[in-house]
Parts: C-alpha cells; structure tokens; sequence
C-alpha cells in the first residue's frame, strides 16, 4: 500500500494533480447543482408573488 | 427536410425537459468511466520505462487538456448558432459552458505545470502546449468577464457570441505562432508532455478517462443548461406550470 | 470627373471628418504617444542603463510598449462617438456598416498608430539599437499597429458603453495580440542582430490582411450589438 502511495518516488506529484482533478470535478458538479437550485427557488418565488416580483 | 424537430428542441420548454431527463444518462457512464479510468490508469497500468510513474499524470492532464478545446469549440459553435438563427437556447448553452471550460483549462495548467516539476526540474516552462493553454485561458476570462459586465442579457449573450467567434478564429493562429515561437528559442525539449507511443495497458485507461470527461462535461453542461433556462424564463407561464 | 457615390463616398467622408476632428483634438491624440514613450523609459530606469543589455530587450520593450499604448489609444475610436451619439447616425446611415468600420479604423490608425510608429526609431536609438535595424522596426510596428487597431476596434466595440469597459478592453484585446507580439518583436530582434526579418514580417503581413478582411464585419456586428 504504501508502496502504491509513494508512486515510485513521484507520489508528491501524481497525488496532488489526481486530487486537484477530483477537486474541479467535485466543484463543477456542486456549481451545476447549486445554480439549479437557486434558479428553481427564485421562479418558485416570482411565482408565488408575481406582483411583488 | 423537415426542420419541426429542431424548433420543438430548441423551445425553453423542451430544452429543459429533456436536459433534466438526458443528464443522468451522461452523468452516470461517466462516472463509471472516469472510476474504470482510474484504476487502470493508478493501479493496473506499469510505470512508464522513462518518466517512471509519473507518467501516470497524463490520465487527469490529457482529459483536461482536451476538455478545455472542447468546451470552448462549444461554446464557439453555440455562439454562433445564437448569433445568426437567433436562437436563444444556443446563448444558454454558450453561457453555460464557459465556466466550466475555464475550470478545466485552469486544472490543464496547474496539472501540465506539477508534471514538468519531475520531468523539466522546474514547475514553469514556456512550453509550447502550457502557453497556448495560457491564452486560452485568457481567451475564457475575457468571454466570462465580458458576460459578467453587460446587465442586458440579450446584449451579453451577442457581445460574448461575437468574442467567441473571434477568440475561435484566433485560436489556430495562436497555436501555430506559439509553436513556431517555442521551437525557435527551446531548441531541445527533451521530455514533452503527452504523445507517448502508449501500449494497451496505458492506454485504455487514457481512452475511458478521455470518454469518461467529455461525458461528464455533458452532464454538466445540461444541469447548468437547465439552470440558465430557468433564470432566464422565469416570467414564462409554461414555467408556472412546470414548478407547480 | 465624377463625384463617388455610395459607400465609398460615405467611407472616404467618415474617415475625413475623423482625421479632422483628431486634429482639433490633438492633444488627446497625443496622449497614447507620450505614454508609449514613458514606458520605453521605465525599462531602462528599471533595469539598468547599460546599452548592451538594453538592446538585447529593446525589440521586446518597443512591442510592448506600443501594445499598451494602443490599448490607450483605442479609448478615442468609437467612445466620444457614443457618447455624443454620431455613432447612431452611423448605424442609420444606410450605408454598409463595414465599410464605414474599415474607414473609422483607417483613420484611426493614421492617427494613433502611424505616429507610433515613427516615434519608434528615435526610442529605439535610446535603446542601442542600430540605426540598421530602423526598417525592419518601421515594419513591424507599421503592421502591427495595424492589427492592434483591427482587434481592438473589435474590444472597444464590444465594450462601448459599459461601466470599467477600458480595463475590460484590456482583457479581451491582449489575449488575441499575442501571436502579433510574437512575431513583431521577432522581427525587430532579427534585425537587431543583423540577420533578415523577412520571414516574421511576412507572418505579420499576413495576420494583417486577415484582420483587415475579417475585423470589420466583426466591428459592425459588435458595434449593432452594443447601441442597441
């Protein structure tokens, strides 16, 4: 295991990027979600009260 | 040619229907390959006979890499689309897919530059694929920030199609005099990013993760899609009807 | 003779009445030039005053120097024209809106770039570069102020009108100068060293005739967008 994790002596190289990745894939998908939600909550709301609006 | 079905697509109604149906379908598989890609790109793919196992950064840079060309060639096509056939979905799509170009040119670089620590022996070089990758990034910022200073929304939408157009069309030019810039003063790169001749253990890993992102861009780019729909109909009665 | 009529007549008046009010203007013309000139003293101030070392950046300090000062100097084109509304008029005047673009553009490189140009070789003698090397920068930055104003007719066009719109121009102009930096300040470097410039000028004449042909529609495109 601890083998696999040093990655031959590159471990602090290939580790950071692969995590870097999960990061911006994690982040693009949480973006996505929220925005939708928002979007969703805000036309809710207009159409609650369309006068208000 | 009967052009109903396009029409029936690109309606805000219809687009947002079927992206919220489409995008699980996009979503899941690329799960399941960028997954698949990963341990066969960590776990089952040997060190690479010269740059040892580091080469295995190629799995997260490569998809990136060619994410952010992708995107922006979406972007660029849905522009345009919005721009001659009026069409305004095309601008949501174009809207929607610029912020995620820019996040994986940024991870293109950031990744591009850990991998030349090992290889080059610093984590910045003026190579040739890094620098263009640069600019595109510039390229993104510019649409993004130009979008972000217009309130009128139909004005934004034409004034950021306009600047794809051009960036898109700049965008080979930019490649080339990159290139012919970085062999003229690097005579020797000895170790260049990417283009290993691959054996299959390599390779089908690279294949799922490349298949695995652009499928994932797919799904983002329909949840965004349906976001950007909504905010921009939300007065629309067929709204009313869809949220209730 | 006849008189021309038509779009070219409408060109040749734009272009006109743009030089003429450049040079009851003139002080505002000359703004981006002092500034051109300022930058090209701040590398020496920066860096050192020894002409060997100089010269050795001098192709990449003129590029410079004169890509910032266009930027400048794009705040002219189309903004007053905005704001006091001869733009509109434009717009309505019937006339193909390229054409009136390309003939805006014209003047104003003729009265922001060319300028620029020819102040070139007297900063380039502050530099240490030898007075061999005079043509090929005259070229150089002949055509690339050339595709400087083309791409940045395009930004300014874009950005007419907005709040902080100089520093947006910025970033969307600089990114897509770039390949033209690479091969001007090449060429001028060649020629600094006595070898031939011929090939990066020839790269850069033909950035220029592409953006001469593709620019304008772009800049009436942009230019319909923003007034409307």
């Amino acid at each position: 295991m601890s083998e696999f994790l040093a990655m031959g002596g590159y471990g602090a190289f290939v580790w950071p990027c692969f995590a870097l990745a999960a990061v911006v894939l994690a982040w693009n998908v949480r973006s996505a979600r929220r925005q939708l939600a928002l979007a969703r909550e805000q036309a809710l709301r207009r159409a609650a009260a369309p006068d208000r609006a | 040619m009967n052009w109903i079905w396009f029409h029936k697509l690109a309606s805000p109604p219809h687009a947002y229907g079927i992206a919220g149906r489409l995008a699980p379908w996009f979503g899941w598989p690329a799960g399941m390959l960028i997954l698949a890609g990963l341990y066969g790109g960590l776990v089952l793919a040997p060190a690479d006979y010269q740059q040892g196992d580091a080469f295995r950064i190629v799995y997260v840079h490569a998809p990136s890499a060619w994410l952010s060309m992708l995107v922006y060639a979406t972007m660029a096509v849905a522009a345009a689309v919005g721009l001659v056939w009026r069409i305004k979905l095309a601008h949501a799509v174009a809207a929607a897919a610029a912020p995620i170009g820019a996040t994986f040119t940024a991870l293109a670089l950031a990744t591009g530059a850990i991998w030349g620590k090992p290889m080059w022996g610093t984590w910045w070089v003026w190579d040739a694929r890094l620098t263009s990758e640069l600019i595109l990034l510039f390229l993104y910022a510019g649409v993004i920030a130009l979008r972000a200073s217009i309130d009128d929304r139909d004005r934004a939408d034409r004034a950021s199609a306009v600047l794809a157009i051009v960036g898109v069309v700049n965008l080979p030019i930019i490649h080339y005099s990159v290139y012919w810039w970085n062999t003229l003063h690097q005579p020797a790169t000895l170790t260049k990013l990417g283009k290993p001749s691959m054996a299959g253990d390599m390779l089908w890993p690279l294949l799922a993760m490349l298949l695995g992102f652009t499928l994932y861009f797919g799904a983002v780019l329909l949840v965004r899609l349906r976001a950007e729909i909504l905010r921009r109909e939300r007065d629309a009665a067929w709204l009313r009807a869809e949220l209730a | 003779m006849t008189a021309p009529t038509g779009a070219l007549a409408a060109a040749v008046l734009a272009f006109r009445r743009d030089l003429l009010l450049a040079m009851r203007h003139w002080g505002q013309v000359a703004q981006p030039l002092v500034f051109f000139v300022m930058v090209t003293t701040l590398f020496p101030l920066a860096l050192g005053p020894e002409l060997g070392q100089l010269r050795e950046i001098a192709a990449g300090t003129l590029w410079v120097a004169a890509l910032l000062a266009s930027l400048l100097g794009l705040e002219l084109l189309f903004r007053t024209d905005h704001a006091d509304g001869s733009l509109e008029q434009l717009l309505l005047s019937g006339q193909p809106l390229a054409v009136l673009a390309l003939a805006k553009g014209l003047a104003h490189w003729t009265v922001c770039g060319l300028p620029l140009v020819l102040l070139a070789p007297l900063v380039a003698v502050s530099l240490g570069v030898p007075i061999e090397a005079n043509g090929a920068i005259l070229l150089s930055l002949g055509l690339g102020t050339g595709i400087l104003s083309a791409l940045g007719a395009i930004g300014s066009a874009l950005t007419l009108g907005l709040r902080r719109g100089s520093l947006l121009l910025g970033l969307l102009v600089l990114p897509l100068a770039m390949p033209a930096l690479i091969f001007g300040a090449r060429a001028i470097d060649l020629a600094i060293h006595g070898d031939s410039a011929c090939g990066p000028l020839l790269l850069l004449s033909a950035m220029l005739v592409l953006c001469v042909t593709l620019a304008p529609p772009a800049v009436a495109a942009a230019l319909r967008i923003s007034s409307e």
